[in-house]
């Protein structure tokens, strides 16, 4: 069709002399539709991100008052379960008697799991990191947390130490307000 | 669609329209006379009764969408008014969840039925990759539309799944973020999971279209294997497989209506009548039954990103089957070591889907334990997922290439007639008129 376009010279076979032109063309053509076209797919691919009031979630302020030792509770953060458990002195000692144990599939120190100072306090994120469910409190071989899943044994310092989960349980990012409260995220 | 036309437009209004847009002469020539081989056996139902699925789940599906609210705050309150309320609305919501496990117990048959006769080889490759893709986004349509009414097992088998995503090093925590709309399984999830779960039923739909046509290009397979070589062999679809056909879809809607009148829960799981509880996992989560042998794949491997990867490799060898597959001889008839092997195949993936709904520490046989491998007791659900897991590919990667190579045929017929010609002796009288018998 571009032939009867350059149809102006006389001899239609002489139109394509300059091939280089038109090939030019085509490359621009070819070039500015894929263009187009991944210009328009990204917002189609972003929408499905989380939308501005979803990341604007707000942070959430907790009274530690509520948690008798040796209680956790669980308070919705995000859409995900929040674990702020209470440990004792004997859970405290038993998770620091493990900080160099070998079976530390993700090692950290528990010490390093809470705040300075708050070694009662332990603030998690409660889902197994394996595939996400809410591990359930006080069982497993270790007496932190079991995954009924799939079978992950967290110890009482939330690290992982048996199962298939590849990572100990998230520590979140909060502070203390006071001395009996804390904020979440 | 291909060879020659035998449509006769014979009202005058068929004559004008025939030459305008030739729609009836396509129907025609694609559902009745379409020449077919004469020997199919009732194995070769389960297309037409997959086809019916379909069309039963989108019509009950568009209903079910009238009724139904896509929200957190709602979803399940909105099934369970479907059940109670709207009028015959427990109907349209059995039929639909019933009609998903039909589906798929249908699909199952109708691809065991290809590994057996050999469908998936020359000139039938692209045939069998289409039935794969519409068997993957089955497995989508499905897995989203478990998760619309927003029960316990609904909630926490979306998490676990959307998860598996995770298990990829780097793309997998923005993957499941993206997925999830937020930073978990939430409103956002819902809402899209039910937009996608109205669409992708008609991607299966066009998916089934060109099933069909890259069927009607080489015809269809049949039980000997052995190419069509005259019209001898052949019978127009209508009426001997449509009535064929019908037949079998009578029986088969027989057993979908035991389940949607007399046991309609029975292979759905009582937690999803739990409104979902982000804070509480259900003790023992397992997936619908379909899923079960791909989710006691995933559990074999103690490695997270391994037992991802091992579960989807489980569906993607099945699309270069094709490639994997060395024998000559299309039909396990004439290759009686592969059929052993297709049988211990068949009871591999059984299995899976029996572990699949135990406990990963659960114990096969009663006493013995103690025994100890790797990471569990040899006499748990976890070792026996891997023995049959290890079956599984084995039998496509190793058994089927070499076997192709080392064994030897029975003598393969000449021809589709040959075999009930030849052997007038050891064929019932009427054999001819009904030669699924012989199968
Ligand atoms: C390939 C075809 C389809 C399959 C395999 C399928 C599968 C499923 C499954 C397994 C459920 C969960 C049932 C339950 O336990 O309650 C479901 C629910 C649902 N589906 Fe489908 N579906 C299909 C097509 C459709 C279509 C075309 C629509 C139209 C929009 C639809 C609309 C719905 C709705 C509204 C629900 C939620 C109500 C309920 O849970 O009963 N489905 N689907
Ligand atoms: S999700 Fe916790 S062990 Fe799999």
């Amino acid at each position: 069709m571009a032939d009867t376009v350059v149809g102006a010279t006389p001899d239609p076979h002489a139109s394509g002399d300059d091939p280089s032109r038109r090939d030019f063309i085509h490359i621009a053509a070819g070039a500015a539709a894929v263009g187009a076209a991944g210009a328009l797919i990204w917002p189609l691919v972003d929408q499905m991100n989380p939308a501005g009031d979803t990341l604007a979630l707000a942070s959430i302020e907790f009274d530690l008052g509520k948690v008798e030792p040796g209680q956790q509770v669980v308070v919705k953060w995000r859409g995900k379960p929040l674990f702020v458990r209470n440990r004792t002195p004997e859970q405290i000692a038993a998770a620091v008697k493990d900080d160099n144990a070998s079976d530390l599939r993700d090692p950290a120190t528990d010490e390093s799991r809470h705040k300075p100072g708050k070694a009662q306090w332990l603030v998690l994120v409660g889902t197994c990191t394996h595939l996400g469910c809410v591990p359930t409190v006080g069982g497993g071989d270790y007496g932190g947390w079991f995954c009924p899943c799939h079978g992950s044994h967290y110890d009482t310092s939330g690290r992982i130490r048996k199962g298939p989960a590849p990572k100990n349980l998230l520590v979140p990012d909060y502070a203390f307000l006071s001395d009996t409260k804390i904020k979440v995220g | 669609m291909s060879g020659h036309s035998t449509y006769e437009p014979t009202t005058g209004i068929e004559r004008w329209l025939d030459t305008r847009l030739p729609i009836v002469r396509f129907a025609h020539d694609t559902a009745l006379s379409f020449p077919t081989p004469k020997n199919l056996n009732y194995w070769y139902t389960f297309g037409g009764i997959l086809a019916l699925m379909l069309g039963i789940q989108l019509v009950t599906g568009i209903v079910l969408a009238m009724h139904y609210v896509p929200h957190v705050d709602y979803a399940f309150a909105s099934v369970e008014r479907i059940m109670r309320d709207v009028n015959c609305g427990w109907l349209i919501r059995y039929m639909h969840a019933n009609g998903a496990s039909m589906f798929f117990l249908a699909v199952y048959i109708h691809m065991i039925r290809g590994l057996y006769y050999g469908s998936y080889k020359a000139p039938r490759e692209v045939l069998w990759i289409l039935g794969c893709l519409i068997y993957l986004a089955m497995m989508a349509t499905a897995f989203i539309g478990y998760v619309l009414p927003w029960g316990q097992m609904s909630f926490h088998g979306a998490v676990v799944i959307t998860n598996l995503f995770g298990a990829l090093p780097i793309i997998g925590t923005p993957i499941t973020t993206w997925l999830w709309g937020g930073f978990a399984v939430d409103n956002p999830t819902l809402n899209r999971f039910f937009s996608l779960h109205y669409l992708l039923p008609f991607v299966i739909a066009g998916l089934v279209i060109l099933h069909i046509w890259a069927l009607h290009v080489p015809g269809n397979n049949n039980p000997t294997g052995v190419n069509v070589k005259s019209e001898n062999d052949t019978v127009p679809f209508h009426p001997y497989y449509t009535v064929k056909d019908g037949f079998a879809i009578g029986v088969f809607l027989l057993l979908y209506a035991s389940f949607v009148f007399y046991n309609p829960n029975v292979l759905g799981h009582a937690d999803n009548y739990i409104p979902a509880n982000p804070l509480v996992t259900p003790a023992h989560i397992v997936p619908e039954w379909y899923f079960l042998p791909f989710y006691a794949i995933l559990r074999a491997v103690p490695d997270k990103l391994g037992g991802v990867l091992l579960m989807f490799g489980a569906i993607a060898t099945l699309f270069v089957l094709p490639w994997l597959d060395t024998s000559k001889v299309r039909s396990m008839r004439y290759r009686p070591t592969a059929r052993l092997y297709l049988f211990i195949f068949v009871l591999a993936a059984l299995v899976l889907g029996y572990c699949g709904g135990q406990l990963p520490d659960d114990p096969v046989i009663g006493a013995p334990s103690g025994l100890m491998l790797l990471d569990a007791d040899i006499n748990s659900m976890v070792w026996l997922s891997r023995v049959a897991t290890l079956y599984y590919f084995a039998y496509f990667l190793i058994i089927l290439p070499v076997l192709g190579l080392t064994e030897t045929p029975l003598p393969v017929p000449e021809s589709i007639s040959e075999p009930v010609l030849s052997h007038p002796a050891t064929t019932p009288v009427g054999a001819a008129a009904s030669p699924e018998k012989r199968g």
